[in-house]
């Protein structure tokens, strides 16, 4: 049996069908979809979606290793130190729960990759440097807002609450505004 | 009927076991949207994906609308919804450090679970510079949250203070969401030339 270039070629499309990261969905279905989880969790919770408090409840819980009367003290600890159970956390388990359904839609879409995200004009090790440092400064940018994208631009733009929709015009400035200064970064 | 949680007392596990449930979801659909990649996340700020401002702005229409109707048809009582106090001062400061952040750092708070969860190595370092964020702020400015509480401006709706209603302002969203999905398919065709030729 010999194998000819053709039949190569077959089988190397074939293979890659099975293992190329599909297509994302559609962004106004994904945005559909997005928009009946945060109306169920309008409808369980009264409160909607949030990302940040999970980081204070690590955060609390973490000062509480070191002394659990400053976590129980510290003004903005002692808002998720939930009388020593900081980990009971409602937006930590909402986290959890992320990363799994994120997990399973990353499998069946074939797009799970050890990797970098970064333009070709970076390292690997600066862009690592460059998201800690991004995350760092979200992180403050969060905590004064009182919320992030989740928080207050979703769950506060859907409610028409006007400090949402304020914060989520003061975002997109931003970015947009620094986009050209960190091009090397994405581009 | 709903809220649920104004009308039933649920337990910690039943409370802490829905969070994983809706979390479930919000995950899937993240990833999905493809909101585990900072390429595609930031490519929004350089017009040639517009795909985080079309999620988000359907997702925002679609549970403005899902509210509404379940309030109109007497299920939801819209009061029982918790309203962040405005702050214009907080917010539009907290809104500029957030989206340098974004910008620079790839990824927001929800997202880079997602980025996480499918082994960007950049989003688990976002996610350390959050929580070492989170801290330093509690450790360093608790402060600022006291300035934020006492300069707060109280809840405001955009239909408490237009005295227009949420039926007219969901329709308004949905004309503007109509109009601005054209206007970005004309961007995405325009700046299409910063695409990435190869993922």
């Amino acid at each position: 049996m010999t194998h000819t270039l053709a039949d190569t070629r077959v089988a190397a499309a074939r293979s890659n069908a099975h293992t190329a990261p599909r297509a994302y969905w559609n962004p106004y279905l994904a945005g559909v979809l997005l928009g009946l989880v945060l109306l169920a969790t309008y409808a369980v919770t009264g409160r909607g979606l949030g990302a940040t408090g999970a980081f204070g409840a690590i955060a609390a819980w973490l000062a509480g290793l070191f002394s659990p009367e400053h976590a129980a003290t510290n003004l903005v600890h002692a808002k998720y130190w939930n009388d020593g159970l900081p980990l009971e956390s409602w937006t930590l388990f909402l986290l959890i729960g992320a990363f799994v359904g994120a997990l399973v839609s990353g499998v069946a879409g074939h797009r799970v990759k050890v990797t970098v995200e970064r333009g070709p004009r970076v390292t690997d090790g600066q862009r690592l440097a460059i998201a800690f440092i991004g995350g760092f400064v979200a992180a403050y940018g969060a905590k004064i807002a009182k919320g992030c994208t989740s928080g207050q631009a979703l769950t506060g733009g859907s409610i028409l609450n006007v400090g949402s929709l304020v914060f989520m015009l003061a975002v997109f400035a931003s970015a947009y505004g620094l986009a050209y200064f960190v091009r090397k970064e994405w581009l | 009927m709903f809220p649920l949680s104004s009308f039933h007392e649920f337990s910690t596990v039943a409370n802490l076991a829905m969070a994983v449930a809706l979390g479930f979801g919000f995950g899937f659909c993240l990833e999905r949207a493809g909101f585990g990649s900072a390429r595609k996340l930031t490519a929004v700020f350089y017009l040639y994906d517009m795909a985080v401002v079309k999620v988000m702005f359907s997702a925002i229409v679609t549970a403005m609308t899902g509210i509404y109707l379940l309030s109109a048809a007497g299920l939801l009582d819209v009061g029982e919804l918790y309203l962040e106090p405005t702050n214009f001062a907080a917010q539009v400061i907290g809104g500029l450090v957030f989206g340098a952040g974004f910008i620079v750092g790839g990824y927001c708070p929800g997202t880079c679970v997602a980025a996480m969860a499918t082994g960007r190595k950049d989003g688990l370092s976002f996610a350390f510079g959050m929580l070492a964020g989170v801290f330093a702020y509690a450790e360093l400015t608790p402060g600022i949250d006291t300035w934020i509480k006492d300069t707060a401006q109280g809840a405001m709706t955009l239909p408490m203070i237009t005295g227009i209603g949420a039926g007219w302002w969901t329709l308004a969203f949905i004309a503007f969401l109509a109009f601005a999905g054209w206007g970005m398919g004309r961007l995405e065709t325009r700046f299409a030339g910063f695409r990435p030729r190869a993922a």
